[in-house]
């Protein structure tokens, strides 16, 4: 259901990403995402990063001139939103591997919060391109997850991908399952990484998206649509796609690689 | 059990359900996947001359599971680029109508005839978008433009052209006549209600462009009164839809004289299982009200309306 909501609260959490959050009561679970509208502008799909409680939020990363106009917005600006949409992580693995780039952390984190709760251990590879946009460092920290941090400058951390951590750790340690959200690139070598151990990977995917209910075919993923059978997808399920990790589509449809 | 194949002119159906254009269309693995969902054709998105992005969100709203508004506006990646995706559907084996949008004759006749050429067994011409400007109704709301379009299309292509008939207007069945006239193998009805929602907080239209169209059962009834007139006034196959959802819908368009049926709205409410849902339930549903085959149905509804001497 559609509901107009007065923005609550606005957190800078990096220089490039900031955290809005508004009262949604409706029951959310990590991994979905509603449509956030901007009255006079655009209508944007955005994962949840705090999924409990009434006060929901998302976190957002400037990237087209919409995004970059939803970082701007002021408490108590009225916004649009429905939803929630998608399906959300499967919370069930014991020893779970995080591995987030860019503003990938901001749909982990509120399952990495869940999955502590249900008493899980969690490793988080995190990346960015430099220490000051290493996206919910202190929040992993505070749930008790060991946290490691690659950046492109080596500013922190190891110095390069992040993916190469995610490497190394699932090489130290066993893990039942990999969640990742980030650049498809990286994510297709989360994906390789994790195959030679047997470890399933699911994937936090985006997609241009008009109407998420599953019928304008703006966000199809293959034989998939990101919004229905999504946002999470397994590595298997992905593999059956021509798309992922090769191209999107635009607005019009057409295909664009990446 | 009741046999539900049709044939559509000259293009046979393996069950009277066709994906509707707007629905699923952009990518032939969407086609593809709704085909094997169990639709007995599929209908691609309306494609233009070249790429167009539609309108900027929000493109919906729908009300409970009764309605659905939009304005997509006709978002498409154009005919240079479309007939890969074609070609993906026609793979996997699917019966796919093409259909095409465009400002006037020449261009619907230049477009239809690169769409034939993809390999679509029939085209389907949007005369009836509700919501873009120099398209669809504006140029469909005329009996002569109808005739003249359908016309300039059948004369460029030799594969069935069905004309999709918009109810925003005085006098659909005269809009189906006209295009029988030019030629059409069949027309289709309805496209969706014009139609506006109004956030009263923000003071302000829900969809970007204001205007949309309304679709799911909240317009059965309308598409049924079409299809009724139109049966009344041609002879050519009508495509019924408008809110089909159940079983005992589809029936309804068929004995108002639809001969074949497109599901659009449905898919969004109920998933791409209700391609199932119908066959399986149609099938029953004459076969327990006696009829063998599905042909024998249509049309059913105005010999009872027409009692003998009357």
């Amino acid at each position: 259901m559609r509901s107009v909501v007065a923005v609550s609260g606005r957190v800078e959490e990096t220089p490039s990403t900031v955290t809005l959050r508004f009262p949604f009561a409706a029951a959310a679970d990590p991994g979905q995402f509603v449509m956030l509208w901007i009255p006079g502008d655009d209508e944007l799909p955005m994962s949840l990063s705090y999924t409990d409680g009434p006060s929901k939020g998302v976190t957002v990363k400037a990237m087209g001139s919409t995004s970059r106009r939803v970082l701007d917005i002021a408490p108590g600006t009225a916004i649009g939103i429905r939803g929630p949409y998608g399906n959300a992580f499967d919370l069930s693995p014991r020893r779970v591997l995080i591995v987030a780039g860019g503003s990938g952390a901001a749909v982990l984190a509120p399952a990495a919060d869940r999955a502590r709760a249900l008493g899980a251990e969690v490793t988080v590879a995190l990346g960015a391109t430099r220490a000051p946009e290493l996206l919910f460092r202190d929040r992993f920290r505070a749930m008790d997850a060991r946290v490691e941090v690659a950046t492109d400058d080596g500013s922190e951390g190891a110095k390069g991908f992040v993916t190469a951590v995610a490497a190394r750790l699932l090489g130290e340690s066993p893990f039942d399952a990999v969640w990742t959200c980030g650049p498809e690139v990286m994510m297709r070598k989360v994906i390789e990484a994790a195959r030679p151990r047997g470890v399933p990977v699911f994937c936090s995917v985006e997609r241009h998206m008009k109407c998420a209910l599953g019928m304008c075919d703006a966000c199809a993923l293959g034989p998939y649509h990101v919004c229905e059978d999504g946002p999470v997808f397994s590595a298997e399920h992905l593999a059956r796609t021509p798309d992922f990790g090769v191209f999107h589509r635009d607005s019009s449809g057409r295909r664009v690689p990446f | 059990m009741s046999d539900l194949s049709v044939r559509l002119s000259s293009v046979p159906l393996r069950n009277p359900f066709l994906l509707a254009s707007g629905i699923w269309g952009e990518s032939g693995e969407s086609l593809a996947a709704a085909w094997r969902a169990g639709a007995g054709g599929v209908v691609t998105k309306s494609i233009g001359a070249g790429p167009r992005p539609g309108y900027p969100n929000p493109t919906v709203e729908t009300y409970g599971d009764w309605g659905m508004l939009n304005a997509m506006g006709l978002p498409n990646p154009g005919i240079d680029e479309y007939p890969k995706e074609v070609a993906i559907a026609l793979g996997a084996g699917a019966t796919v109508v093409g259909s095409v949008f465009a400002g006037d004759a020449a261009e619907f006749a230049r477009l239809g005839e690169r769409m034939a050429a993809t390999g679509v067994h029939a085209l389907e011409l949007n005369l009836s978008c509700p919501h873009a400007e120099g398209f669809g109704t504006e140029v469909g709301s005329e009996p002569a433009a109808v005739e003249e379009i359908v016309r300039a299309v059948v004369r460029a292509v030799r594969v069935p052209v069905i004309a999709k008939i918009t109810p925003n207007a005085a006098d659909p069945g005269g809009l189906a006549a006209a295009a029988e006239r030019g030629g059409a193998a069949a027309v289709s009805a309805i496209n969706t209600l014009r139609a506006l929602a109004v956030d009263v907080r923000l003071r302000r239209p829900v969809l970007a462009h204001g205007l949309g169209g309304l679709s799911g059962p909240a317009v059965k009834p309308v598409g049924l009164a079409c299809v009724w007139q139109m049966y009344e006034r041609i002879r050519v196959p009508i495509v019924g839809m408008g809110g089909i959802s159940t079983p005992d819908d589809a029936l309804e368009y068929v004995m108002a004289g639809a001969r074949a049926l497109e599901v659009g709205t449905a898919i969004a409410f109920r998933g791409v299982g209700v391609f199932r849902e119908l066959t399986d339930g149609l099938a029953r549903r004459l076969d327990e009200l006696g009829f063998a085959r599905l042909e024998d149905a249509v049309g059913a509804a105005h010999r009872a309306a027409r009692p003998a001497g009357a």
